[in-house]
């Protein structure tokens, strides 16, 4: 029975494969709305859309050649996941480009630049970026050998705004760095970094981290020099939403660190000091800064005075999608603020509804789960943790900001996830996607296969605890599934 | 599996579920309560998003929706906007809508009960909602030829069909293009809004419905419907018609415009103080029957009552309680009396439909999106101020001010026209307001129109005949033309 089935799991082929008519599906998916668009809105199918097609098209294309090259075994979803999410996040953008277009030319005033055209380049330099991670970090262990130098590395591309010259402040919040004309947010290459970092170091130290010798209240608490990186992270947390007024990506890298924490040491008390120590934070931030208390009031009442706050156009934008949405084309998107960036989940329920957004959703859900499953499958810890922060990543980021959007909490600035409008972001994120990809495919390749000794844990080195080298998860019989 | 990341994916899990029953809320349980909210302006684009029905005269469209590409989808484009402005009004997004666009915006915004149905099959059919129409009483004939007349100069006309209160043109003039305050550009709107609001001319009010000005010699109509009324007079009654008239209790004493006395030895008949408009004559009727009397005669032909059109008229004015001199004043049109061009056409409407005043009204039909009749306006009468033989009695008397009268220019070759001239004063040294009252023709009225000139120049009583009995001429020819 049990040969049987796995019989039929292999026989369901060669998971590129898979990859490829997944994509298929997802290409078709997008180009099928970007037509639904130019329909709606002007009745004939533009130019525009044709190309951001065949680009995206080509572009996941190219990024499936590497992976069959590189990582034959990986996980055949993950690819195709992370286009789908940025193909319909082009979509969005590109019917907003065209609101833009059909209000400048209604006003006499000179049409703004597209943006849609230029996040499907973004995408081809973030498939590129996600191939050459595939093609240059062979294997995913190399990459843990520089913990505190990939930790500093992190820091200082989070604080790069603040130099002056080189950084610029929008919105209100000091995130971008601007070179040679070029700008882009480094707090996303470092969200990359950092997470890779953070592994590395939980990867060598984590058990160390959960000896746990004090008790207090009768819950047993990590020794106090043991707190030590966390309450630097946290610090480091706080000085970026102090320095940089970022609610969010303080919020974000404190998260993952916490969760990686609680996964390295294998203890609850690590969460729940976290969560003190946000709380702690948080209060402080509200106590001290305007801009914190105000987005506070918004979120508990985001209709007060003219009812036009950004919540508020948010909110208005969700409700007018009601169940089915008003159809791509037929809502009014561009009334909210940032609505190809930090409110495109609005634009996206206004027209897409209800059933849109779960779609969209569940899509992230099965892309973090499928990140967790390389984290509880690849067979070293580093690798574990590392899947397990780019899941977290993933999950938090886009929790925060959709609970902003939504007003389930108060609104943080973050890009959501591969739906954003701009580059960095874009990048960022096909980076880890591709880290996931080389992390899968080791974890999908039978040990033997793979020419290499058997999976020692490397990642137990010199400083731990004296607990002995692992030898985990020895080839089986059984297919991995 | 490792138990750690299984309680991580349990919490993502949580947050999942979070974000959608949040979503819920939202965008179905609580989506209506947060659509209506004052700050969203996707209402204002909704409504513009619609194909706003149109506003049809003789079944052609002079207010219609055209599809455009901007973000407000439809324009409404007007035909004839300036003739037809006091009627259509205007529809912005800048500042609102007004007239008929403002009074039947719920069937052309197709959110009137009344279209329930048609939203419903609309709703089916998957197609986008539309408004309803409106079909109005106007005659495009008597509108045109109204605002033909009038052209360059600052007046209204307003023309009654007796038999129904059917509104056949309601003319204002200097007028406004609705086009330039319904376009999408915003700039463009607000500066042809405040142009017109500071031209002196003062061209977006409607002169014709919501403007007052004294009566004059029309209002000797009411006075000798009042003085039938009472049963001692007749249109032969011979009444004094002196030189002047002293004005009881004071020392000053009225003229006539002929500076002279309205007959022989100073007496004149009834109707002959209508024809030569003898102010003597009807100064002293308005004493003889009284100011009550006067005030109830008025107020069965409309005054002191806000007729809905649908739009809300000006309400026109008989003066409470005055004293003698006063109300010989009022009886002649003049002290404290204000009459809307609609009102002085109700009361010609009125006595030509044998002393039944019709409601006058504009909307005949209001149509579905797909121009089946929904509902059709039935004739109302609004009061009776008039005798049915008393009626005809003022009737022929005024076919005496146009056959031997006052009122020659209105005469139309083989028809018999009926009317009444008046020249208004208003302050010293301000030209008099020329109006005239006509009806035609005699044996079976098909037409009451009303016309007033405002400061139109001269001082005698024949500028009601030189400038408005011609415009009153040319609506009522236009109305029989067509007929």
């Amino acid at each position: 029975m049990a040969e049987q089935t796995a019989a039929a799991v292999a026989g369901r082929g060669n998971p590129r494969n898979r990859e490829l008519w997944l994509l298929v599906v997802a290409v078709l998916i997008v180009a099928a709305g970007l037509a639904n668009v130019d329909l709606t809105v002007s009745g004939a199918v533009s130019a525009i859309s044709i190309r951001i097609s065949i680009t995206i098209a080509a572009a996941a294309l190219a990024a499936h050649v590497a992976v069959r090259l590189r990582a034959a075994n990986a996980d055949p979803l993950l690819l195709p996941l992370a286009v789908l999410l940025t193909g319909i996040g082009t979509t969005v953008i590109h019917r907003l480009d065209l609101a833009d277009e059909l209000r400048a030319v209604s006003r006499g005033e000179p049409v703004p630049t597209a943006k849609a055209g230029a996040q499907a380049t973004w995408f081809v330099v973030g498939a590129a970026a996600m191939a050459l991670t595939i093609i240059a970090v062979r294997d995913h262990r190399r990459i843990q050998r520089y913990p505190w130098t990939l930790t500093l590395l992190g820091l200082v591309l989070v604080l790069a705004p603040l130099v002056p010259g080189l950084g610029r402040t929008i919105r209100g919040a000091t995130l971008w760095v601007s070179i040679a004309g070029l700008s882009f947010q480094p707090a996303e290459v470092a969200k990359v970094v950092l997470t890779i970092g953070f592994a590395s170091y939980l990867s060598r130290h984590g058990r160390a981290l959960g000896a746990l010798r004090a008790r207090v209240l009768g819950i047993p608490f990590p020794r106090p020099r043991d707190l030590g990186p966390l309450l630097t992270v946290w610090a480091l947390s706080l000085s970026v939403l102090i320095l940089q007024r970022d609610l969010g990506t303080s919020l974000l890298f404190f998260g993952v660190f916490v969760v990686l924490l609680y996964i390295a040491t294998e203890q609850r008390s690590w969460p729940l000091i976290g969560l003190l120590l946000f709380s702690a934070g948080a209060t402080v931030a509200w106590s001290m800064f305007a801009h914190v208390q105000v987005r506070v009031a918004l979120w508990l009442d985001p209709f007060t005075g003219d009812g036009t706050s950004q919540v508020a156009l948010g909110l208005y934008g969700l409700a007018n999608g009601g169940l089915f949405g008003a159809g791509l084309g037929g809502g009014y998107p561009q009334l909210v603020p940032f609505a190809e960036s930090d409110f495109i989940f609005a634009s996206l329920g206004e027209e897409l509804g209800l059933v849109g957004c779960i779609a969209v959703l569940l899509v992230y859900a099965v892309l973090v789960s499928r990140g967790l499953k390389v984290a509880n499958t690849v067979r070293d810890r580093f690798g574990l943790l590392l899947a397990a922060g780019i899941a977290t990543v993933i999950a938090l980021q886009t929790f925060v900001v959709l609970g902003g959007v939504t007003r389930l909490i108060p609104l943080t600035g973050l890009t959501t996830p591969f739906l954003s409008s701009g580059g960095s972001s874009l990048v960022a994120n096909f980076i880890m996607v591709g880290l996931l990809i080389r992390m899968s495919h080791a974890a999908r390749t039978p040990a033997a296969a793979t020419g290499s000794v058997a999976y020692a844990d490397i990642a137990a080195p010199r400083h731990d605890t004296g607990q002995p080298t692992q030898i985990i998860e020895l080839p089986t019989a059984e297919p991995r599934r | 599996m490792n138990k750690q990341i299984g309680r991580i994916a349990v919490s993502f899990i949580v947050m999942l579920v979070a974000l959608a029953v949040n979503l819920s809320f939202i965008q179905v349980v609580g989506a209506d309560s947060i659509d209506n909210r004052a700050g969203n302006r996707r209402n204002l684009l909704r409504e513009y998003s619609r194909e706003r029905g149109a506003i049809l005269v003789a079944g052609s469209p002079i207010a219609s929706s055209i599809a455009t590409n901007d973000t407000l989808t439809h324009l409404r484009a007007y035909v004839d906007g300036p003739a037809y402005a006091p009627v259509t009004g205007f529809y912005s997004f800048l500042y609102g809508a007004t007239g008929i666009e403002r009074a039947e915006n719920p069937v052309l915004s197709g959110s009137a009960d009344t279209l329930v149905i048609d939203r419903l099959q609309q709703l089916f059919a998957g197609r986008k909602p539309r408004g309803g129409a409106v079909a109005l009483t106007l005659s495009p004939h008597a509108q045109q030829a109204a605002w033909k007349a009038l052209r360059g100069r600052t007046g209204a006309v307003v023309a009654i069909e007796p038999s129904t209160g059917r509104l056949l043109a309601v003319v204002s003039s200097p007028s406004f293009d609705p086009n330039t305050l319904s376009s999408h550009d915003a700039i463009g709107i607000k500066k042809a809004y405040a142009d017109y609001l500071a031209d002196p001319e003062q061209p977006m009010l409607n002169r014709a419905l919501a403007r007052t000005y004294p009566p004059g010699s029309t209002f000797k109509l009411v006075t000798a419907a009042a003085a039938l009324a009472t049963g001692k007079f007749t249109a032969d009654t011979v009444i004094p018609g002196p030189k002047t008239y002293r004005l009881p209790l004071t020392t000053k004493d009225l003229n006539n415009w002929s500076k002279s006395a309205c007959g022989p030895g100073g007496k004149v008949t009834l109707a002959r103080a209508l024809a030569v408009s003898c102010n003597t004559a009807f100064a002293w009727l308005g004493n003889e029957v009284g100011a009550d009397a006067l005030q109830a005669q008025a107020r069965a032909f409309g005054f002191d009552f806000a007729a809905k059109v649908p739009m809300t008229a000006a309400i026109s004015r008989f003066p409470g309680d005055p004293d003698e001199p006063q109300t010989a004043l009022s009886a002649i049109g003049q002290f404290d009396v204000r009459a809307t061009a609609l009102q002085m056409a109700q009361v010609g409407a009125g006595i030509a439909n044998g002393g039944v005043v019709m409601a006058p009204h504009l909307v005949q039909e209001v149509l579905g999106p797909d121009l089946s009749v929904l509902t059709r306006a039935k004739p109302r009468a609004l009061s009776t101020a008039m005798t049915a033989a008393n009626a005809r009695t003022l009737l022929e008397m005024m076919e005496g001010v146009v056959a031997r009268g006052t009122g020659g220019n209105a005469r139309i070759s083989g028809v018999r026209v009926a009317g009444k001239t008046g020249t208004a004063q208003t302050q010293p040294g301000t030209p008099p307001h020329a109006w005239f009252v006509g009806i035609a023709p005699v044996e079976n009225p098909q037409v009451a129109v009303a016309v007033v000139i405002e400061n139109g120049g001269g001082s005698a009583e024949v500028s009601g005949n030189r400038l408005a009995a011609p415009v009153a001429q040319a609506v009522m020819k236009a109305v029989l033309a067509k007929k």
